[in-house]
C-alpha cells in the first residue's frame, strides 16, 4: 500500500541527494544537475499532496508543479547561458576556480 | 494515462479501466491497495533514487546526465502512479526531453572542463549535512499528522481541471509565468551572443 508518508520519504531522499549532488561537484553543470533533482522531489511531494490531503480544491498541488517546472525550465536555460558565457571569459567552468568577485 | 482531447471515445475507454483499477483496492481510504500500483511504485522509486545516486557517483558528465534523465522519468512514473498524468507527460517533455539536451549541449560547448565529473576535497561534512537535512525532512513528514482523505477515484481527468485552474483562479500566475519565460529567453540570448565578453 502507498500512503502520504511514503511519496514524503522517497521524496525526501531525492532532495538529500540533490542536496549533496548540488554542493559537492566541482562542474557548474553538475551543480545545476542537484538542484534540477532537488526541484524534482518539491514536485513530487506536492503530487502528492494534492493526491492524499484533504482540501476544497485538491487539482492546485498541480497547478503549482506545473508553475515550478515553468520556473525551473527558465532557471535551467539562464545557468546554462552563463556556463557558456563564464566559459568564454575563464576557460574553465570549475566553480572552485571561479573567484573573481573575492576580493 | 487518458488525455482530454484527441480521441475522445479511446480516451473514456481507458478512463474506464482506470477508475476499475483504482476501485479494486477496496476502499481502504487514504492509502492505494492495488497490487500493480503498488509494485509500480516501489520500483519506481528504487530507480528514481538509483539513478540519482549514480548521478553522483560516475566519473563522466555525459554518463551523470544520462542517469538523469532516467531519474526524471522514473520521477513521471511516480506522477502517474499518483494519478497526475498530465503533470506526468509535462515532466518528460520537459525536464528529460528539453532540460537534459540544454544540459548536454552546455556540457559540449565547454569542451576542456566539462567532461569531468568529480567531487571537491571536503565530502564528509557536506554528506552530513545533505544526511541531516533529509531526516529532519523525513521526520518532519512522519511525525505530522497529516490531513488525508479517504477519496479513490480522485482526479477522472487531470488536463481539463488544471485548464480550468490556469484560467480562473491562477490567471495572474499564469501571465507571469509567461513574462517569465520572455525574459528568461531574451537574458539567455544576450548571455551567449558573440561579443559579449568583450565590454
Amino acid at each position: 500500500m502507498i500512503s502520504l508518508e511514503h511519496v514524503l520519504v522517497v521524496g525526501a531522499l531525492l532532495f538529500s541527494i540533490g542536496l549533496y549532488i548540488a554542493l559537492s561537484r566541482r562542474n557548474a553543470v553538475g551543480v545545476l544537475m542537484g538542484v534540477e533533482l532537488m526541484l524534482n522531489s518539491v514536485n513530487l511531494n506536492l503530487i502528492g499532496f494534492a493526491r492524499f490531503i484533504d482540501s476544497p480544491r485538491p487539482i492546485d498541488g498541480q497547478v503549482f508543479t506545473v508553475f515550478i517546472i515553468t520556473v525551473a525550465a527558465a532557471e535551467a536555460a539562464v545557468a546554462l547561458a552563463l556556463a557558456v558565457s563564464v566559459y568564454r571569459i575563464r576557460q574553465t567552468i570549475d566553480v572552485d576556480r571561479l573567484n573573481i568577485l573575492r576580493w | 494515462m487518458q488525455n482530454g482531447k484527441g480521441a475522445p471515445e479511446h480516451g473514456a475507454q481507458q478512463h474506464a479501466r482506470l477508475s476499475v483499477c483504482l476501485r479494486c483496492g477496496e476502499g481502504r481510504g487514504v492509502v492505494v491497495d492495488d497490487t500493480a500500483v503498488v509494485v509500480a511504485f516501489y520500483v519506481l522509486a528504487v530507480l528514481t533514487l538509483g539513478s540519482a545516486l549514480m548521478v553522483s557517483l560516475v566519473r563522466d558528465l555525459i554518463h551523470a546526465v544520462l542517469f538523469l534523465i532516467l531519474s526524471f522519468v522514473g520521477v513521471a512514473g511516480l506522477y502517474i502512479t499518483l494519478s497526475a498524468d498530465f503533470v506526468a507527460v509535462v515532466q518528460v517533455l520537459i525536464y528529460a526531453g528539453a532540460i537534459s539536451v540544454l544540459m548536454l549541449f552546455a556540457i559540449l560547448l565547454t569542451p576542456r572542463s566539462a567532461r569531468d565529473n568529480s567531487a571537491v576535497s571536503y565530502r564528509a561534512p557536506i554528506s552530513i549535512v545533505a544526511g541531516l537535512v533529509g531526516a529532519v525532512i523525513i521526520f518532519v513528514g512522519l511525525k505530522t499528522d497529516w490531513a488525508t482523505v479517504s477519496e479513490e477515484d480522485r482526479f477522472p481527468q487531470t488536463a481539463a481541471e488544471i485548464g480550468k485552474a490556469l484560467l480562473d483562479p491562477y490567471v495572474l500566475p499564469f501571465e507571469v509565468a509567461s513574462v517569465l519565460l520572455v525574459i528568461a529567453m531574451v537574458g539567455a540570448i544576450i548571455l551567449v551572443r558573440p561579443g559579449s565578453e568583450e565590454r
